[in-house]
């Protein structure tokens, strides 16, 4: 089952396979190649903004827009969705007791549709922000690269769509007679909700993917109001999709720091059902909060009312799971190992994010922060903060898993320290800029005090977290091939059960 | 294990904070949201990359924009080409300017000053640096509608000083 890097096998066996772990080994490769090579591009943003006026690292406006196109496009939908495929790949039919996942041939399809995507995203490299608004994106973004990036996430869209289906019937499906629903672990929870999400929520974006490729051409007006559209109309269905996203993003990051927090407390998880509810509720909730982007773009009171109502009614279940951390947490025998750690920073950025999108939706404070580099700060804090940081943590916890190897402990930890204070220093600042004024997806910005040392301080934590992203990728590399051998029984030494590497089922 | 009682009462306290919040802000966006009748109307256009204001009296202004002090504005926001949005960020105005729509957004400055104008939703090339400034001026208010309007609106208790607004480029 395991320890696919420790017995070489040859490429080929690991790229054709279909088996569920080699296929989550691709993905969890693909989606960290893409973490780094995004990453590369927020510090040439954040290089560029180090100073006001240009300077040169970047050469001009148009190549700006077209590096944090793809920056956001990649980081969103080549790091994050890959990346929670690809431990769930791993582990979920492990915790359901299965051989492979339901579809192996379907699985591996899924996969596969990213790479095609991936090159058309990152060769295109359009230029109209990962939103694609109309009428900018139908009369004014150049050339192939739109359409280009169109198709690339028409691709990507797709292959969630097949990932999901699978894990949804492995889960409900496949899952071993003898153990009920109630008794899995929350990280096959997080997995069910979030693929349930998924298909719930892409077809519409990819609905106006089609309408948008078709305004292009010039052949439908759907949004673009010189034909008599309606530009507003797209960034309701784009928002539709994208708003539960936010949380396809994040449940399976909650769900791994479950898998984290009561392992390295060596204490039962405070409340279950209270997790599987939360759950439950940020997917039902998270359908109802998507126009809450939308504020400025001069919706009635009546309108802006009821979506503060519906963005407000998802706070109580994150903030569940914030509490049933601490509660877990609480009294427990805490070691603190890379995973805990990276799951605890998390959890302590996650609770800004939280407390920054009250703001955010509260009515009045909306029109001071909407499209300022407080909402760039604001959503990083998730992306960044807690997805990333359990992401992270979490490829620590598998790593013994993957490779049969243990990394080396001491660099997990500097990962953490630069990371987490690199992430606070970009992102936090980034809040304030906003306050003052700044917008969002500029190339330059006014050269007056509090801005210019502001941006510096982000940009300095930026360069701070790109040299934890480069301890963290050497170590990867190096302890995959010359780590110490892992205890597998319990690779941390912390008296808790790992999971189950001994089942070894014969690759398809 | 148990204590679902802390749970309960955790829940509780964060669900009244956000009703709390959510009442709070829809009773300020009530205000916000209605401009007062007797308001002066100021049509905004933006296009790729300046704006343009005109007056109630026709006149018209490129990047510049001038406004009395005391007086309410409301500025009816529309867009020639691409999706901007209007903002003045130290009178936390801010709306988008879309084209076929009219949207409205009302202000009424309570300094003298210069202020930024600055689009800030994302344009195309030239978006980091589509600005304008905004000057309020001392004047005298003649109409009589509009002079009770302005009583209405500012209590004479409420003095505002403009220590801290922003610089203009």
């Amino acid at each position: 089952m395991v320890l696919e890097v420790r017995k070489p096998r040859p490429m080929w066996e690991i790229l054709f396979s279909t088996h569920h772990t080699d296929i989550g080994l691709l993905y969890i490769v693909l989606s960290i190649t893409a973490f780094m090579i995004g990453g590369a591009l927020a510090i040439a943003i954040r290089s560029e903004l180090f100073l006001p006026g240009n300077q040169g690292i970047i050469p001009d406006p148009n190549t700006f827009h077209r590096i944090f196109t793809t920056h956001g496009t990649n980081m969103l939908f080549l790091w994050l969705i890959p990346f929670a495929a690809g431990i769930g790949n791993y582990l979920i039919p492990i915790m359901v007791r299965y051989k492979d996942m339901a579809w192996p041939k379907l699985n591996a399809t899924a996969f596969w549709m990213i790479p095609p995507a991936m090159a058309m995203v990152w060769l295109g490299m359009a230029d109209f922000t990962w939103y694609a608004t109309p009428p900018y994106s139908i009369l004014s973004a150049p050339g192939p690269a739109a359409e280009m990036w169109i198709f690339g996430l028409k691709i990507l869209g797709i292959s969630s769509i097949l990932g999901s289906i699978n894990f949804i019937v492995t889960i409900l499906k496949m899952k071993h007679p003898d153990l009920p629903l109630m008794k899995t672990s929350l990280f096959v929870w997080a997995i069910l909700v979030t693929s349930i999400m998924i298909i719930v929520a892409i077809p519409t974006f990819a609905a106006a993917l089609i309408m948008l490729y078709t305004d292009r051409l010039g052949v439908s007006g759907f949004f673009n109001p010189a034909m008599g559209g309606d530009p507003i109309a797209y960034q309701h269905l784009f928002w539709f999709t994208f708003h539960p996203e936010v949380y396809i993003f994040a449940i399976p990051a909650i769900g791994m720091v479950y898998e984290i927090i009561p392992k390295f407390s060596r204490k039962p998880i405070f409340s279950y059902q209270s997790g599987v509810a939360a759950f439950v509720l940020l997917a039902i909730v998270g359908f109802a909060s998507w126009a809450h982007h939308m504020y400025a773009t001069g919706m009635s009171f009546t309108e802006k009312t009821v979506f503060m109502i519906g963005t407000l009614a998802a706070v109580p279940a994150s903030a569940m799971h914030v509490f049933n951390w601490t509660a877990t947490m609480w009294g427990g025998r805490i070691r603190f190992r890379t995973p805990m750690s990276f799951a605890v920073g998390g959890l302590i950025l996650f609770f800004y994010a939280g407390a920054g999108g009250i703001v955010n939706t509260a009515m009045p404070l909306d029109f001071l922060t909407h499209d300022s580099y407080w909402v760039v700060g604001h959503f990083h804090l998730f992306v960044m903060g807690l997805i990333t940081f359990a992401f992270l943590g979490f490829i620590h916890y598998l790593f013994p898993f993957i490779t049969g190897r243990m990394y080396n402990e001491k660099a997990g930890m500097l990962t953490f320290w630069l990371m987490f204070v690199g992430v606070s220093m970009i992102f936090l600042t980034q809040h304030v800029l906003g306050l003052y004024g700044q917008p969002r997806r500029t190339f330059d910005y006014i050269p007056v005090e509090p801005l210019i040392i502001m941006n510096q301080i982000s940009t300095v934590g930026a360069w701070i977290t790109a040299a934890g992203a480069a301890v963290f990728i050497s170590n990867m590399i190096s302890s995959a091939g010359r780590g110490k051998p892992a205890d597998m029984r319990d690779p941390f030494q912390i008296g808790e059960q790992y999971y189950d590497y001994t089942r070894r089922e014969p690759h398809h | 294990m148990g204590h679902a009682m802390y749970e309960w009462v955790y829940v509780g306290v964060v669900i009244a904070l956000l009703v709390y919040v959510g009442a709070a802000s829809w009773d300020v966006e009530r205000f916000l949201d209605h401009a007062p009748p007797e308001s002066v109307v100021v049509k905004v256009t933006a296009q790729q990359w300046f704006w343009t204001f005109e007056h109630e009296d026709g006149t018209r202004e490129i990047g510049e924009l001038h406004l009395k002090k005391n007086v309410p504005y409301k500025f009816e926001v529309t867009s020639k080409d691409v999706n901007h949005a209007f903002n003045i960020p130290d009178l936390t105005v801010m709306m988008d300017a879309v084209p076929g729509r009219i949207n409205t957004v009302w202000v009424m400055p309570d300094a003298t000053g210069e202020y930024l104008i600055q689009c800030r939703e994302y344009c195309g090339f030239s978006h980091y640096q589509m600005r304008a400034k905004l000057f309020v001026e001392d004047g005298e208010i003649t109409n009589a509608a509009l002079g009770q309007a302005v009583e209405k609106l500012v209590p004479a208790s409420l003095t505002v000083d403009n220590k801290n607004s922003a610089p203009v480029s």
